[in-house]
């Protein structure tokens, strides 16, 4: 057990520790407030706090995932943060990728000991078209690469759900992405309930829900407790954690990058929301925590990466995230099957 | 002045990030036309100086030849970039 520094005079640091920690019972949305508004003295014991909670109802295993998508750009949505909406003058080209380059991608995905492979479009739902190329992805990753293949395609249907879930799609990611008294604010062509109904679809069928958020898009700390409620009310398996890295075009491209102390607090304050979840580094951290911030927040609460680069931007080499993980003297998680 | 004196030399290199030409465009020693002053402390001349900085997490979206937006896809550990005139180069 590490030592934890004294938890100074932060009575909800004292709660968590007794509900979250010793109990395994994550805070409500008020309470995460107070975590979220706790001042810049008590994040070292926050983030250390967060960090043993991690640790008791994760483990100490990392996660480790690499990103591809199989369709880039053109996007019918106007999710405003996003580069690969169509509706944007975003320097951004639509892409088709082939089969064999994802084969090879995910190749030297699971070189890196990755244990996930995820397969993305950028699309408001797949057409035929997509799910025949996914399902001949599926097939021949399989075939040629021991690796977990999850899918993030948007909103599907029930008999979509189903052919993924038949297929081997072991986990499927739909986001929230932000607090719902936020989202009309972020997206108008899709509305909150159509993302929430995926996402139970998703788990009716029997495959792990990845359902993340995006912070930093002009949200008060209030959303963003309410979306860490939102989101762990869903349950899901895994909560990729988002920056806003403000895209060239998209009307989020003024927005000030999210301060790293803040995107610290969230961290912690997710992990404190839901103790036993997957919470994954997702896009945007090397902009908004730099490589201090990213050992800050692997040492509170995050047990996941997204390792090398992400769907449209380039992210940390990926051997600078395995090194720190050596250097923490954190494990990769293998290979398991899980259906 | 002759619209032709504002157009790059072939040879003008662009920048990667935002596709504008890397050099002043005018040939009367002028600011460069296409760049706009965003009101910040840096003059326009230092624009690419923070797109080499942004590089460092960006592909390249223009083409460095022609100043043609690219096709690009990026992967896990790598990712290319192809200019429907100079084809195709990779990191």
């Amino acid at each position: 057990m590490t030592n934890s520094p004294p938890l100074q005079d932060h009575s909800i640091l004292e709660t968590a520790r007794r509900q979250v920690l010793e109990q395994g019972t994550g805070l409500a949305r008020e309470q995460l407030l107070d975590v979220l508004r706790l001042p810049d003295e008590a994040l070292p014991a926050l983030l250390e706090l967060a960090h043993q909670v991690r640790l008791r109802h994760c483990g100490e295993e990392v996660e480790v995932e690499g990103i591809i998508s199989i369709k880039t750009g053109g996007c019918p949505e106007d999710c405003h943060f996003c580069s690969q909406s169509g509706l944007f003058d975003s320097p951004v080209r639509g892409v088709w990728l082939d089969i064999a380059e994802l084969v090879k991608a995910a190749k030297e995905t699971a070189a890196t000991g990755a244990t996930e492979f995820c397969i993305v479009a950028a699309v408001r739902g797949p057409d035929i078209k997509l799910m025949n190329q996914v399902k001949f992805a599926i097939d021949r990753i399989k075939q040629e690469v021991d690796i977990n293949i999850a899918c993030s395609l948007g909103m599907l249907t029930r008999r979509q759900v189903d052919q993924l879930a038949g297929w081997g799609v072991h986990r499927y990611n739909h986001n929230l992405e932000t607090a719902r008294s936020f989202f009309p604010q972020v997206v108008t062509t899709h509305t909150y309930e159509e993302r929430l109904e995926t996402c139970a679809m998703v788990k009716d069928a029997g495959m792990e829900l990845c359902c993340g958020a995006l912070i930093g898009m002009g949200e008060t700390v209030e959303q963003r407790a309410e979306l860490a409620a939102q989101l762990a009310a869903l349950e899901p398996h895994e909560v990729p954690l988002n920056f806003l890295n403000p895209r060239p075009g998209t009307p989020l491209q003024e927005q000030q990058v999210m301060d790293g102390k803040d995107a610290l607090r969230a961290i912690a304050a997710f992990r404190l929301a839901m103790p036993a979840t997957v919470l994954r580094y997702a896009g945007g951290r090397e902009l908004t925590l730099g490589d201090l911030g990213t050992r800050d927040g692997l040492l509170g609460g995050i047990n996941a990466v997204i390792v090398g680069n992400y769907l449209t931007t380039l992210g940390r080499p990926a051997t600078a995230d395995l090194n720190l993980l050596v250097d923490l003297n954190m494990p990769i998680k293998e290979l398991q099957e899980t259906l | 002045m002759n619209t032709e004196d504002l157009l790059p030399p072939p040879e003008t290199p662009y920048c990667e990030l935002c596709g504008l030409p890397l050099q002043p465009l005018s040939l009367h020693g002028d600011a460069p036309k296409q760049e706009k002053d965003d009101g910040g402390d840096a003059p326009p001349s230092f624009h690419h100086a923070r797109c080499a900085d942004l590089l460092q997490l960006e592909p390249p979206r223009f083409c460095a030849s022609c100043g043609r937006r690219l096709r690009v896809q990026v992967s896990p550990l790598g990712w290319w970039a192809s200019c429907s005139r100079h084809g195709l180069h990779a990191s």
